[in-house]
């Protein structure tokens, strides 16, 4: 905290505005004025505040957003084992892969990889994301190798005589 | 913090060329095996005379003036820092800029390196590798006193001119006492020519040299340059 109680180096008259805001020596170029360094902690804490309120804020609203609606799919006989079939579930704009895996195994993610959004495409038991070689596991959507650190969403799906429906979204972070 | 009564003196006069400043400035890690100074050539053709070149240290560091990065920086012992690493932009505005041409440019790393004085060794009290292996101390860091006692024949002068610039500098340049001078006129030897095996530049004025006693220099070489 000495910075705080070190009377300012005079960098005289003369010297122009520039030369001040950029000065050569080390010692005025450390030097943090009392009245920037107290503008920077109202303002920093500020930014906190405002960002609590933010995340606050998107909570309430998700919660008032409920839950999505039961949709169907497709059909069971569109999937035969070893398909993968894209839809859109919640939205028009989340798209989301169905994975049949086996007879009895059918899986569904959002399609979005957790790193950048890019669209992962299915691979031997992965999914891959080319973007930056993102894999991750097709039995849990989790994340294997490359910078992605989340699972991929997991769609909720239940199936009533023959039609896939999907009935949730589960975001996931571990 | 460097000592203020310790200084750096450069006697080009008395460089013999051997490159031992160059090796032992490249030996340092701080600046990773590259030599920061340079042994320079007075004239080649006619002279094996060399002069070796550290940063003077200006007190109004034209190459610092010129950062538009805002990279290089004076310590409050007025030693000027070679530049910061993360701001350096590798611009070479103070490889131009610098009147002593002392900046060098490294594009590998794109950073601009430059002697600080070996400001890890000096700080602590030791002295600049350079100056530590000099065998002629050429390059000599010390106090004033010392100088003078070494030097009985030479006088210490840090005012540099460049047309109407001037430049003072920490480093201190080594010139014979009995010429009458405050400051070296470095431009005005650019179109100078030397004679023979004698170097002589017009960085101190001509009729100072003349009020120089002459046995400044050998009578066999003033009767062999023609």
């Amino acid at each position: 905290m000495k910075f705080l109680f070190r009377k300012s180096p005079d960098a005289g008259e003369s010297t122009p505005q520039w030369a001040k805001d950029f000065p050569i020596n080390v010692e005025e170029d450390n030097y943090v004025a009392r009245r920037d360094f107290t503008k920077f902690m109202v303002l920093t804490s500020f930014a906190f505040f405002a960002g609590q309120c933010w995340i606050g804020m998107q909570n309430v609203i998700r919660k008032k957003r409920g839950e999505p609606a039961m949709t169907a799919i497709a059909d069971l006989k569109q999937v035969p084992v070893g398909t993968v079939l894209p839809f859109s579930y919640p939205g028009e704009h989340d798209p989301c892969l169905l994975i049949r895996r086996s007879e009895t195994e059918l899986v569904a993610y959002g399609q979005k990889c957790t790193h950048l959004s890019c669209a992962v495409t299915p691979q031997v038991e992965q999914l891959l994301c080319p973007c930056h070689e993102g894999c991750f596991d097709m039995t849990n959507g989790r994340p294997i190798s490359g910078p992605p650190r989340r699972p991929l969403p997991l769609i909720e799906l239940s199936v009533r005589g023959g039609t896939i429906y999907a009935t949730g979204v589960q975001e996931r972070t571990v | 913090m460097l000592s203020e009564n310790m200084n750096f003196y450069i006697d080009p006069s008395r460089c013999i060329g051997c490159q031992a400043c160059v090796q032992a400035c490249g030996e340092c890690d701080t600046h990773k095996g590259h030599p920061m100074i340079h042994l320079e050539y007075v004239d080649r053709a006619h002279s094996t005379q060399t002069a070796p070149v550290v940063c003077m240290h200006c007190n109004h560091p034209t190459c610092a003036k010129v950062c538009p990065a805002d990279a290089i920086k004076k310590t409050p012992d007025g030693v000027v820092q070679s530049a910061r690493k993360p701001r350096c932009i590798a611009c070479s505005n103070c490889v131009l800029a610098c009147p002593f041409g002392v900046p060098k440019m490294k594009s590998d790393f794109e950073l601009m390196m430059k002697c600080d004085m070996c400001y890890d060794r000096t700080s602590e009290g030791k002295r600049p590798m350079c100056a530590t292996v000099c065998p002629s101390q050429a390059l000599f860091f010390g106090t004033q006193e010392q100088i003078e006692q070494l030097r009985p024949r030479s006088k210490p002068v840090n005012e540099f001119k460049f047309g109407r610039e001037v430049v003072r500098t920490k480093v201190r340049m080594m010139v014979p006492i009995e010429a009458a001078i405050e400051h070296i006129d470095v431009t005005a030897a650019m179109d100078a020519q030397t004679t023979s095996r004698r170097v002589r530049l017009n960085v101190v004025p001509e009729d100072a040299f003349d009020a120089m006693s002459a046995s400044l220099f050998e009578p066999e070489l003033e009767g062999s340059s023609q």
